[in-house]
C-alpha cells in the first residue's frame, strides 16, 4: 500500500515542471532505465546568475516524479551557490516526508542538482567522478554512500539501501557498505565471521546430530563417488566410531581415508577434539 | 472500586483512496491472482459456524460431532473439484503452509536423498523455502537445489527436467501456473517424467484451482497445494493433496486431526467456506473458460491497440484464461498503478518499486524481459465477477496514463516518435 503524503500525490499526479529546455545552461542526468529510475534536470540562468527557468524529465515511481517536481520548485530563483546547499532532506521535507524505502528518490534529486552545477562549473562531480563504484547493480559510489551515511547518521545496510539503493540488488557489496558504515561511525570494521567452528559448549545431542549431518552431506557423497560408504556406529562425547562399507571396507588405504578425510572433516566442521575409530571389523565379527 | 476504563473506541479505517467520494464510487478489481472477493454464497455457508454450530469436530458429544459432518462434506466438495478422493486432502491454513508441508514431507520421507528440483519462477512459498534448504547452516541438513530456467516466453524445457533429475533427487516441485504471467506448465508431462524416474512430484496449483478443470485421478501428481482465497473463499484456508499411498510426514505436530497428518483444531468456518467455494468454482468453470477468457482477450487487445510499445509477457497459448501481463516500455509500473488507483482500478506490477526489492520481479528476470520493459510490467487478473463495462473503462483510461507518463519520462522519445 502506498504511504505517500497528499503533497507527494499532488506533485506526482500534477507535476508543473515537466519538460525540456532548448539549449539549457545546466543539464544533467542521473540514474538509468536499468536501475528503475532516472532524472534529467535542465535549467537556464538569468543575467544575475539566478535559476530563471528549470524543467525535469523522470523515469521512475511516483515518489521519483514527485521528488523531481519538488526539486525544481526548490531551486527556482536561486543562485547556484544557494541551490548547491539544497539537500535531499529539503526535498523530502518539501513533500511532507517520504516513506523510508523511498528516500533514494530524494537523494536522486540532490545528485542531479549537484551534477548539473558541477558540470556547469566544469568542476569534478565528486559523488560520481571521484568515487569508487561500490554497488555494481545500481552504480553507487563510496563517496555518495559515505555522504548520505554521515548526513543522516545511517546505521544499517538496509538504511543505506533505502537512501541510495546501494546493496538492494545482488547484495555482493554488503561487506563494503558495512566497512563504510564502520568508517563513518569511527568503528573498527566488523571482523569477517570466522569459518564457524562449532561452539565448544555443544551438547552431546547437538554434537551427534551435527556429526550425522556432516557424514551424510559431506563425507558419504565423497566415499560413494568411489564406490565406498560409511556408517556411523556410535558417538561417545568426542569419540566417534564408524564402519566403512562398500569398497572402503576392503581398501588398504582406508586408514588414510579415516584420518585424512573423515576425521579431518569432522574436526573442521563439528569439533576439533574429535577422534574417529573404525570399528567395522569388530562389528562384523560380533 | 475504581471503574474499569472505558472501552477504547476503535476508529473505522479510512476509506480507500479509490473509494473517496467524487473520485470513484466503484472499484474495478483486476488483481484476482493476489486475492479474490469472498463470494456471497460462501459467506452465507460459513455463517452457521460463526453462530450456533461452534462445536469442535473432534468432540465426543453430538453437538461437536455434528460439526465434523460438515467438515467431511466440505472435503468431499473440494475433492470433487480436484478429481481426488476426500481421504487424500489435508486442510491447512494457506497455500504457503501446503507448499512447506509438501516439500518438507518429501525430504523427510526420503532421508537418503539430498537434491531438490524446482524452477526459477516459483512463488516465494516454494522458492524461499528451497533456497533456505540449500543454504548450509549448522544443525540442519543441507540440500542441493536445481532451479530450472524458463525461456523468453516463460516456458520450461521438458528435456531439461529429465536431465537434472538424478538418483539423489528427493522431490521435484513445479508450479502448475505462474502467478505473474499466467503461463501454464506441462504438469502431466513433468509428473510422468518424475514417476518414471521414481521421484516425488509436488505442484503448487494455487493459481490453477478454480480456473482450469483438474482431474487428479488421471494426473501423475503426488502432492498438490491450493489456497482458498484465490477462489472466492476467505484468507486462512488451504489444502494439501497427498495421493493415496504417498508417504507423508506431518509439518505441524499436534492432535490427531486430519488423520494425524496436520495437528490443530480445524477452522470449521473456513473449511465450510472452501467447500462452498469449490462447489461454485465447479459450477462456474465453463464461465471462467469462456467469458472470463474473452474479457481478458478484449482487455489485452484494447490495451495493445491503445498504447504503442507495449507487449504481452509470457506464452499466450499456454496461459490461464484470466491473466494477462503487459509491459509498457519506458514507464515505471508503480507510477502506472498509482494513476490507475485514482480511477479505482486495482492491478499489480513486477516493477522494482513494487516487488519489495529494488529489482524487477524474479519472474520477469528469469524470462529475460529487458529492463526497459520489466519495470513497466502490469498484471491484470480477472474473475467471474468482472464485467465488460469494467474492462472497457480500463481500455479507456490506461492508454492516456501511459502517454502522460511517457511525456514525463526522458526515455523512448525516438522509438515512440518512429512508431507514430
Amino acid at each position: 500500500m502506498w504511504d505517500y503524503t497528499e503533497k507527494v500525490k499532488e506533485h506526482f499526479l500534477h507535476p508543473k515542471n515537466v519538460g525540456e529546455i532548448p539549449n539549457p545552461d545546466l543539464d544533467a542526468t542521473v540514474g538509468n532505465i536499468t536501475c528503475g529510475d532516472a532524472l534529467r534536470l535542465m535549467a537556464k540562468l538569468d543575467k544575475a546568475g539566478r535559476i530563471a527557468e528549470a524543467k525535469f524529465q523522470t523515469f521512475g515511481c511516483a515518489s521519483a516524479i514527485a521528488s523531481s517536481d519538488a526539486l525544481i520548485d526548490l531551486i527556482k530563483g536561486k543562485t547556484l551557490d544557494e541551490a548547491a546547499t539544497i539537500t535531499n532532506d529539503d526535498i523530502a521535507r518539501f513533500l511532507g516526508g517520504l516513506p523510508e524505502a523511498k528516500m533514494h528518490c530524494s537523494v536522486m534529486g540532490m545528485e542531479a542538482l549537484q551534477k548539473a552545477i558541477a558540470t556547469y562549473r566544469k568542476t569534478p562531480f565528486t559523488l560520481e567522478d571521484e568515487g569508487k563504484i561500490v554497488c555494481r547493480c545500481f552504480g553507487v559510489t563510496d563517496k555518495l554512500i559515505e555522504k548520505v551515511v554521515r548526513e543522516h547518521n545511517l546505521r544499517t545496510i538496509e538504511e543505506v539501501t533505502h537512501y541510495t539503493k546501494a546493496g538492494g540488488g545482488c547484495g555482493g557489496c554488503h561487506r563494503e557498505i558495512e566497512a563504510i558504515l564502520a568508517r563513518a561511525h569511527g568503528r573498527a570494521p566488523a571482523q569477517a565471521a570466522p569459518a564457524a567452528p562449532a561452539p565448544r559448549a555443544m551438547t552431546n545431542l547437538q554434537r551427534i546430530n551435527r556429526i550425522q549431518e556432516v557424514i551424510a552431506s559431506e563425507i558419504r557423497p565423497l566415499l560413494q563417488a568411489d564406490g565406498g560408504d560409511i556408517e556411523l556406529v556410535d558417538v561417545d562425547a568426542t569419540h566417534v566410531q564408524v564402519a566403512f562399507r562398500g569398497h572402503c571396507a576392503y581398501c588398504r588405504v582406508s586408514d588414510v581415508t579415516l584420518k585424512g578425510s573423515v576425521e579431518a572433516k569432522l574436526r573442521e566442521l563439528v569439533d576439533p577434539e574429535i577422534v574417529v575409530e573404525d570399528v567395522g571389523d569388530k562389528l562384523d565379527k560380533s | 472500586m475504581p471503574r474499569p476504563p472505558a472501552v477504547a473506541r476503535v476508529a473505522p479505517p479510512a476509506p480507500l483512496p479509490c473509494m473517496k467520494e467524487g473520485i470513484m464510487d466503484k472499484v474495478i478489481y483486476l488483481d484476482n491472482n493476489a486475492t479474490t472477493a469472498v463470494a456471497p454464497e460462501v459467506r452465507d455457508a460459513m455463517e452457521p459456524f460463526l453462530r450456533e454450530l461452534y462445536g469442535n469436530p473432534s468432540s465426543i458429544h453430538t453437538f461437536g460431532g455434528r460439526v465434523a459432518h460438515y467438515v467431511e462434506e466440505a472435503r468431499e466438495r473440494v475433492a470433487h473439484l480436484l478429481g481426488a478422493d476426500p481421504s487424500e486432502l489435508i486442510f491447512t491454513s494457506c497455500g504457503t503452509e501446503s507448499d512447506n508441508a509438501a516439500i518438507r514431507s518429501a525430504l523427510a520421507t526420503s532421508p537418503e536423498r539430498h537434491h531438490i528440483v524446482t524452477t526459477r519462477v516459483e512463488h516465494p512459498a516454494v522458492r524461499n523455502l528451497c533456497q533456505l534448504l540449500a543454504t548450509p547452516a549448522p544443525g540442519r541438513a543441507h540440500y542441493r537445489l536445481t532451479e530450472l530456467p524458463v525461456d523468453a516466453k516463460g516456458m520450461l524445457d521438458l528435456g531439461e527436467v529429465d536431465r537434472v533429475i538424478d538418483d539423489d533427487t528427493a522431490v521435484v516441485s513445479v508450479m502448475w501456473a505462474n502467478n505473474e504471467t499466467g503461463v501454464v506448465f506441462p504438469i502431466e508431462e513433468i509428473g510422468a517424467l518424475c514417476r518414471k524416474r521414481g521421484v516425488l512430484f509436488h505442484t503448487d496449483a494455487v493459481q490453477v484451482v478454480g480456473k482450469m478443470p483438474i482431474n487428479l485421478a488421471r494426473m501423475p501428481v503426488d502432492m498438490l497445494s491450493l489456497s482458498g482465497h484465490k477462489l472466492h473463499a476467505p484468507k486462512g484456508i488451504g489444502v494439501l493433496y497427498v495421493r493415496r499411498g504417498t508417504r507423508f510426514s506431518p509439518f505441524i505436530m499436534g492432535g490427531h486431526q486430519e488423520h494425524n497428518r496436520r495437528g490443530g483444531t480445524e477452522s470449521v468456518p473456513l473449511v465450510a467456506a472452501l467447500g462452498k467455494a469449490a462447489e461454485l468454482a465447479e459450477k462456474n468453470m465453463a464461465v471462467e473458460q469462456t467469458r472470463v477468457g474473452a474479457l481478458r482477450d478484449r482487455l489485452e487487445k484494447g490495451l495493445l491497440a491503445g498504447a504503442p510499445s507495449a507487449m504481452v509477457n509470457g506464452d499466450r497459448e499456454h496461459r490461464l484464461p484470466n491473466t494477462t501481463n503487459i509491459s509498457f516500455e519506458f514507464v515505471e509500473g508503480e507510477a502506472i498503478l498509482l494513476m490507475l488507483d485514482q480511477f479505482g482500478i486495482c492491478a499489480s506490477s513486477g516493477s522494482a518499486c513494487t516487488s519489495g526489492s529494488l529489482e524487477p520481479s524474479h519472474v520477469m528476470r528469469a524470462m529475460g524481459v529487458p529492463f526497459t520493459a520489466a519495470h513497466g510490467s502490469i498484471r491484470f487478473s480477472l474473475s467471474v465477477y468482472n464485467t465488460e463495462e469494467e474492462i472497457d473503462r480500463v481500455i479507456e483510461v490506461l492508454p492516456p496514463i501511459i502517454r502522460r507518463l511517457r511525456e514525463i519520462s526522458p526515455f523512448g522519445r525516438e522509438k515512440l516518435a518512429a512508431a507514430k
